[in-house]
Formats: C-alpha cells, sequence, structure tokens
C-alpha cells in the first residue's frame, strides 16, 4: 500500500492538477477493482475521470470488500486524458483468513475510447482496454502447480445511457468481452489458454446523483477449482465531480473452491 | 412497429378516416405561432408537465440567470440579444416538450454556427438546466424527458 500512495504522490507531481469538469455527473462511471473505470467488478467502455475533449483528469480510488473468508483492500489511480485514453494503476491485496496470509498482485492498465459517447451518439460508446497484471505472492498460485505469474487481460467494451428510457428514469447498460487466462482473477496466477468471457453490468439513475445496478461477469475455471461467475448489485453516489461513494452487496459464490462466498464492498474515490 | 401500426391502421377504413380526421383537428389547433391555451391541452404532453407556457418561461428565466452567472460559458451570449434569444428558446422548448407551438427560428446550425462550441460547455449548459429544474422543483423523470429530448441536438450546435 505504501508503495502505490507513492505511486500516487507521483502522479499528482508529473500531472499539474486539471481541473478536468466537462462530463456530466456520474457519466465516468466509479473504479472496478482492478483500476480501470467501470462498475466495481466490470470495466467499462466510459474513460475515469470528468475529461472532455480538451481536458485532463486525475482519480484516487481506495476499495475494501469483505467476503466470509477473503478480505480484498485496493487502492489505485488512474490519468484521463482528452476522453480519450484511460491509464491505470492499481495495487490489491487479497486477504485469505484461512490461510493467514495476503496475496498481492499489481495492475497496470490502457483504455482507450475507439468510437461514440454513452449519452451523445446514436450507437454505444466503445473502447478497448488492456489490464497487464503481475502477481507479487506466488507462492500459493506455485503451490497449485501454477508457473505463470503475470499476463494480459484484453477487452472490449460497450456501453449507453438511455435518456429517460424507464418512466422518465435513466437506464444504463455495458457489456465488455474479456480475453483472459487469470485464475481468480490473477490472484492465483495465470494458465496457458486463454478464454473469452463476457461481462454485464446494467444500472438505474434514482436521480442525478444516485445509480443503483448488478454487474455479473463470468470467470473461466481453468485450474478446475469450481472458480464462480461473480456477482454484485451496487448504489453509487455522486454528490459533486470530486467525490463517489459506492457500496455494493457482493455474491461470488465460491473463491478459490471455498463456497459461500458474499459480503460487503464500499469505495471512495477522488478526481480533480 | 410504427410500420406496422400504421398499417393496421391503413387496413382498417373506419380507423382510418376517424384517425385523420383527429389529424386535422390537430394540425389546424395546433400550427398556430402563439401559444393557445385551448389548443389541444393534452395533460401527457412533456409540455403540460413542465407547467405549459407559465412554466416554460419559468425555466427559460432561471436558465438565462444562470448563463449570466456562469464563468465558463457566459462568453459565448457576450453579444446575444437577450430578448430574442429568450423568446427563440421559449417557443423550442415548447416544441420539442409537444407543446402548442413550432418553433419558427434560424435552424439549430445557423445559429450555433461560429460559436465552436465544446463538448463540455455543452454539457455546462445541460448542467445549468438541471440546476434550474432542480431549483423549480420539477420531477427527476420530467427533467429527464426534457434532458433526453435536448439531448439529439448535440451535433447539429456543437464544434460548428
Ligand atoms: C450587450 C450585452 C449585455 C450587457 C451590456 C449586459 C449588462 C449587464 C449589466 C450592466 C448588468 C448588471 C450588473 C449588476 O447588476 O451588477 C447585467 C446583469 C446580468 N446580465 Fe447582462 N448584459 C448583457 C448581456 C447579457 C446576456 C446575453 C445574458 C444572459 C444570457 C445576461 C445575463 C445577465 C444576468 C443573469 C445578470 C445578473 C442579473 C442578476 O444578478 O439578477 N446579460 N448585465
Ligand atoms: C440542444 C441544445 C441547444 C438548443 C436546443 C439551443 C437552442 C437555441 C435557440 C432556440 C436559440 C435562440 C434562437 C433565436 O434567437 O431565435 C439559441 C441561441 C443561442 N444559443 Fe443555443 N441551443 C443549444 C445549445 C447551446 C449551447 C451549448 C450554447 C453555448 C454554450 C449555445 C449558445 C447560444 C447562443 C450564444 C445563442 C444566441 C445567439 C444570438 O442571438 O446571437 N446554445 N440556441
Amino acid at each position: 500500500m505504501k508503495r502505490i500512495s507513492l505511486l500516487f504522490v507521483f502522479f499528482i507531481w508529473l500531472v499539474p492538477v486539471g481541473y478536468a469538469k466537462g462530463k456530466i455527473l456520474a457519466t465516468p462511471g466509479v473504479s472496478t477493482f482492478e483500476g480501470s473505470a467501470g462498475g466495481g467488478l466490470v470495466p467499462w467502455a466510459q474513460l475515469a475521470g470528468y475529461d472532455s475533449e480538451d481536458e485532463y483528469s486525475t482519480t484516487g480510488f481506495c476499495t475494501r470488500a469483505g467476503l466470509k473468508d477473503f478480505d480484498l483492500s485496493v487502492c489505485g489511480v488512474q490519468l484521463g486524458l482528452y476522453d480519450r485514453i484511460e491509464m491505470s494503476a492499481a495495487k490489491q491485496s487479497l486477504g485469505v483468513q484461512p490461510l493467514g496470509l495476503a496475496i498481492e498482485q499489481d495492475i497496470w492498465g490502457i483504455k482507450t475510447r475507439l468510437y461514440g459517447d454513452i449519452i451523445y451518439s446514436k450507437w454505444p460508446q466503445v473502447s478497448f482496454g488492456v489490464q497487464h497484471k503481475r502477481l507479487q505472492d506466488r507462492a500459493v498460485a506455485a503451490s497449485l502447480g501454477v508457473s505463470q505469474f503475470s499476463a494480459n487481460d484484453y477487452y472490449i467494451s460497450a456501453s449507453k445511457l438511455h435518456l429517460a428510457a424507464a418512466s422518465g428514469y435513466h437506464l444504463f447498460w455495458n457489456l465488455t468481452l474479456r480475453r483472459t487466462a487469470a485464475i481468480e482473477t490473477g490472484f492465483l496466477g495465470f494458465s496457458s489458454d486463454a478464454q473469452w468471457q463476457p461481462e454485464v453490468s446494467a444500472a438505474a439513475f434514482l436521480n442525478h446523483e444516485f445509480a443503483i445496478g448488478m454487474e455479473y461477469r463470468t470467470k473461466p475455471d481453468e485450474l478446475a477449482i469450481g472458480e464462480s461467475h461473480w456477482r454484485d448489485l451496487f448504489i453509487a453516489w455522486f454528490p459533486n465531480k470530486q467525490v463517489n461513494v459506492t457500496f455494493a452487496y457482493l455474491d461470488f459464490k465460491q473463491v478459490a473452491a471455498i463456497p459461500q462466498q458474499n459480503g460487503w464492498y464500499l469505495s471512495l474515490s477522488g478526481s480533480f | 412497429m410504427s410500420q406496422l401500426n400504421q398499417a393496421l391502421l391503413l387496413s382498417a377504413n373506419l380507423l382510418k378516416t376517424l384517425s385523420s380526421i383527429v389529424l386535422v383537428g390537430l394540425i389546424l389547433s395546433c400550427s398556430s405561432q402563439q401559444p393557445i391555451p385551448s389548443c389541444g391541452e393534452n395533460p401527457n404532453t412533456l409540455y403540460a408537465k413542465l407547467g405549459s407556457q407559465a412554466g416554460i418561461e419559468k425555466i427559460v428565466d432561471g436558465l438565462i440567470q444562470a448563463i449570466g452567472r456562469d464563468q465558463q460559458i457566459f462568453h459565448y451570449f457576450r453579444e446575444a440579444n437577450v430578448s430574442h434569444f429568450r423568446a427563440g428558446l421559449i417557443q423550442h422548448f415548447c416544441d420539442i416538450a409537444n407543446g402548442p407551438c413550432r418553433y419558427q427560428g434560424d435552424s439549430m446550425q445557423q445559429i450555433h454556427t461560429g460559436m465552436n462550441i465544446s463538448e463540455g460547455d455543452f454539457n455546462r449548459l445541460v448542467e445549468l438546466l438541471i440546476e434550474v429544474l432542480e431549483q423549480l422543483d420539477y420531477d427527476i423523470p420530467i427533467q429527464n424527458q426534457l434532458i433526453a429530448r435536448l439531448a439529439p441536438l448535440r451535433s447539429q450546435v456543437i464544434k460548428i
């Protein structure tokens, strides 16, 4: 965690704090636990930060999640350039209570908007992204016979906000296709053959500041440890363009073959 | 869907006659330049939900005040004729909200050409409008419907 705060300071120093505010409130979404902008679990086609075509933005976030036998802490930073490119860095620490240890993973991400705007274009906004994952604590993965400790996830996402679509309320959806070889998102290393995995999110805006939604993220099961698909229900609050608070209920079913992993998730982020 | 509807309508002669009578009636009573309160005051239109003419005037006046106070986009309006802008925008909002007016002004492209409005400045005006609608206590679905009708016009307004 120390390194990530250093990294954050470095980012802030590198980029004289922008004053990006050209996007409409809440439209950048929140930060995923892997650092890319999105929901909590699924990277979306939107880019982090409120930068529009002639602005840049910096965002920092920290997320805590507690499952029955695991707890996850993530902090990260995102740099948004001209509503065109998003760069992200995240440091994850997964506490594994049954083993009394924590597994750390670093994720470097880049995402670029290929087409559209979630509000204004006729067709959905489409982006392409890469998450470069580096597992730092390899012992657990190695003990399962895994020998690959870093890999890239590639994904393509499409999203759209339909204004006043349901009885006057805005509706949002995102569809992501991810090419991944990660086992439990990388905490248990990576297999040698990658798979395409669909991930979906949908949300409704209760008003200008609050959105509620759900996500579903499918995962491969390369180790045949009964890896589950993950889902959540979330509520996100955007009191202004600087602050976001997201709270979620997680249902991960089974993680690393340990069943009944549901719990809570809280994420805070600040944008400049 | 609408083609299907039309096909159904066409096949039913009676319905067809009825509907054209209603249509002609609507056109006759609504084509006037000035808003006529008696004209098709359908309570389900967005126009009615916004509080008809008086409501829209309040919205536009609120928006003009907000623009006047806004550092980011006021400069576009520095040279504008406020009363002309006010009248044009009231008529335009009345029109897109299915009120009894037809916008008679210049096209969106003609008006905004040369302003080179950025995406961020467009969004700023949307935000100011939302703030005004919040201040005037409109329900969220009604606010959202007005925004939804303005959003598709963006490409006719920005970067020209
Ligand atoms: C030829 C252009 C204009 C001139 C010379 C002008 C002049 C003025 C002056 C002298 C004031 C009074 C300032 C004060 O009370 O301290 C004022 C206030 C204001 N003007 Fe203008 N103005 C112009 C155009 C506009 C336009 C285009 C808008 C909006 C679209 C606008 C919106 C306002 C607003 C909202 C105020 C503040 C009123 C209030 O505080 O209640 N003005 N203007
Ligand atoms: C969908 C969004 C918009 C709509 C529907 C719209 C509509 C209108 C209308 C109806 C008028 C009055 C025309 C007349 O005088 O008859 C007008 C004028 C004007 N609009 Fe827009 N507008 C939009 C967005 C914007 C934006 C984003 C800006 C700048 C940030 C802007 C700047 C202006 C200015 C400066 C005028 C006054 C022109 C003049 O009188 O010289 N508009 N607009």
